[in-house]
């Protein structure tokens, strides 16, 4: 007696786990670290209409790299789970962490059950009340959850890109050289990528009730100018502060 | 709670209120009171039921005054003096609201979260002739409530970017929808309201002038209306106005307000007390109060 079609379940696994992550490390990286005010979000996407970040609920973004499909079906799911919770319960019972557990559970049943995992990698992220409280959570396509607090990086070549992220990084620095040195991670030192190939959002704790906000084109390349003109330490802040101010009054009337 | 995942073809769409239905947690869809009401209220209710009164909408240079007064009423009785009748639907448009107040501060509720999630879910806001309409489709959905007396009838306006001015849209209770030109009054003052609006009516209106004329409607209808509430200057309870403009939904500060009423105050005073004989402002003078056009 022959068994033509048995393989073993960590065969199975491992190729189910080798398929995602090839595909997941095609796509173009993404990068999110917490800054001064918030929590900043930068990918590489050359598409101004097929958003790799959005926005999920007031203080709570969504970042997806991969298949865009499928990542951006879980984004829909999550802004209607939002949505949902806020209207049944109270606009601060939703929180970041009990989605990206809602998340995992989801990711890791189509894992475990499917023929075929979600091509995808996903980031949650919160700003909080005040620096430090910030929560980001990256999601892996089996369902693994990692809560990071400094910064992560999602999609091929993660490894590298964390480690140039790590020679930069600094608790509490302003917008811009955090752009700045996310941009220069996501490049590695052979390339230079332009404003236009950039998509980049903030979650800002001066922007009023809804944190998110994307940062256009021409914000981005003036945020880069101004990083390189004060090189590394703090200077940048006092700008940063204004920055927010502004923000905070154009959000104003939807408080 | 579940993470909601439907199938492309059964999915509710960038609507919140499909979404609603298909969780069942659609107040609106609910089925209406059963039975035969009992002949207690002033409708045939068990109860008094709360009620918001007046509301108006006037179109000046810049975009749109909304303003409402605070008062509202359970029968003969004041139920509260500082409800909130006119509320941000999002960034660029404003909805007041008149009627039962329950069923009313949940529709305001599903709206602003339905303008909210569509945003969201499609990554750009609607039209604001899709969101008045929208707010038509939640009012027809409240019918059967309102054939039992649970009337809602809210007052939409808004700024529209892509035409660059304001627009004002009004509703009865059956979900019809009409686009007014210039200005609207809603509510039991309503008429009064209108009327006072009416004749002071300019085209290209300053934002000042707009806001003296909507706290000027709402006085007069609180002269007229028992329902309607004036500024309360004991408390310093006034009434709620806010413009919509290119720069976005914004609330005329209290302080703005309370002086707007005081300039009013004043002159009314010098007109109305100018008009009678002195020694003659006694009992006699109630019967002809507020004449002053």
């Amino acid at each position: 007696m022959t068994m033509p079609f048995y393989v073993a379940p960590e065969q199975f696994m491992k190729d189910k786990a080798d398929f995602a992550r090839k595909n997941i490390a095609r796509g173009r990286p993404l990068v999110a670290t917490v800054y001064q005010n918030g929590v900043l979000i930068c990918s590489e996407n050359p598409s101004r209409s097929l958003h790799k970040v959005s926005e999920i609920y007031d203080r709570i973004a969504f970042g997806g790299v991969g298949k865009y499909n499928e990542f951006d079906q879980l984004r829909v799911s999550g802004v209607q789970h939002a949505d949902l919770k806020g209207y049944q319960f109270s606009r601060e019972d939703v929180d970041a962490r009990s989605l990206a557990n809602l998340y995992a559970r989801y990711m890791g049943n189509i894992f475990t059950h499917e023929m075929k995992p979600l091509e995808v990698e996903i980031l949650v992220a919160e700003v909080g009340a005040r620096p430090g409280e910030d929560q980001m959570f990256h999601i892996l396509y089996d369902g693994t959850v990692v809560d990071e607090v400094r910064f992560t990086v999602l999609g091929g070549e993660a490894d590298a890109i964390s480690t140039r992220m790590a020679e930069s990084f600094r608790p509490d620095w302003p917008l811009a050289e955090a752009l700045a040195a996310s941009v220069r991670a996501l490049a590695g030192p052979d390339r230079r990528i332009g404003t236009q190939e950039l998509e980049v959002a903030v979650l800002d704790r001066a922007n009023g009730r809804r944190a998110f906000r994307r940062v256009l084109e021409a914000e981005v390349g003036e945020l880069l100018a101004q990083a390189e003109e004060t090189p590394t330490a703090g200077t940048a802040d006092r700008a940063e502060g204004a920055d927010g101010e502004e923000a905070a009054r154009g959000g104003a009337g939807e408080a | 709670m579940s993470l909601p995942i439907f199938t492309p073809a059964e999915g509710p769409g960038p609507s919140f209120h499909e979404l609603l239905k298909r969780t069942g947690l659609s107040p609106l869809a609910a089925p209406a009171v059963g039975g035969t009401a009992v002949p207690n209220g002033p409708q045939g209710m068990p109860f008094d039921l709360v009620h918001g009164t007046t509301i108006c909408a006037v179109r000046y240079r810049e975009g749109v005054v909304m303003a409402g007064d605070r008062r509202a009423t359970a029968g003969s009785a004041i139920a509260h003096r500082t409800m909130e009748k006119v509320h941000p639907a999002d960034s660029h448009s404003g909805v007041a609201i008149a009627g039962a107040a329950g069923p009313a501060m949940e529709m305001v509720r599903i709206f602003q979260l339905q303008l909210e999630h569509y945003e969201k879910v499609e990554g750009q806001a609607l039209s604001l002739d899709g969101k008045a309409n929208q707010l038509s489709q939640m009012v027809r959905g409240n019918l059967a409530m309102a054939m039992q007396g649970f009337v809602v009838v809210p007052l939409f306006a808004g700024y529209d970017l892509r035409r660059g001015r304001g627009r004002i849209y009004t509703y009865d209770p059956t979900g019809g929808r009409y686009e007014e030109t210039d200005y609207h009054a809603d509510g039991s003052g309503g008429r009064d309201a209108r009327t006072t609006i009416k004749l002071g009516f300019r085209e290209d209106m300053t934002r000042e002038e707009a806001v003296e004329l909507c706290v000027r409607a709402l006085w007069q209808a609180a002269d007229e209306d028992s329902a309607t509430g004036g500024p309360d200057a004991v408390r310093g309870i006034y009434p709620t106005v806010a413009t919509i403009t290119a720069e976005g939904f914004a609330r005329v500060a209290e302080p703005e307000v309370a002086g707007t009423f005081a300039g009013l105050v004043e002159l009314l005073r010098a007109t109305e007390t100018r008009q009678l004989p002195a020694g003659e402002q006694g009992a006699h003078s109630a019967s002809r109060g507020g004449e002053r056009r």
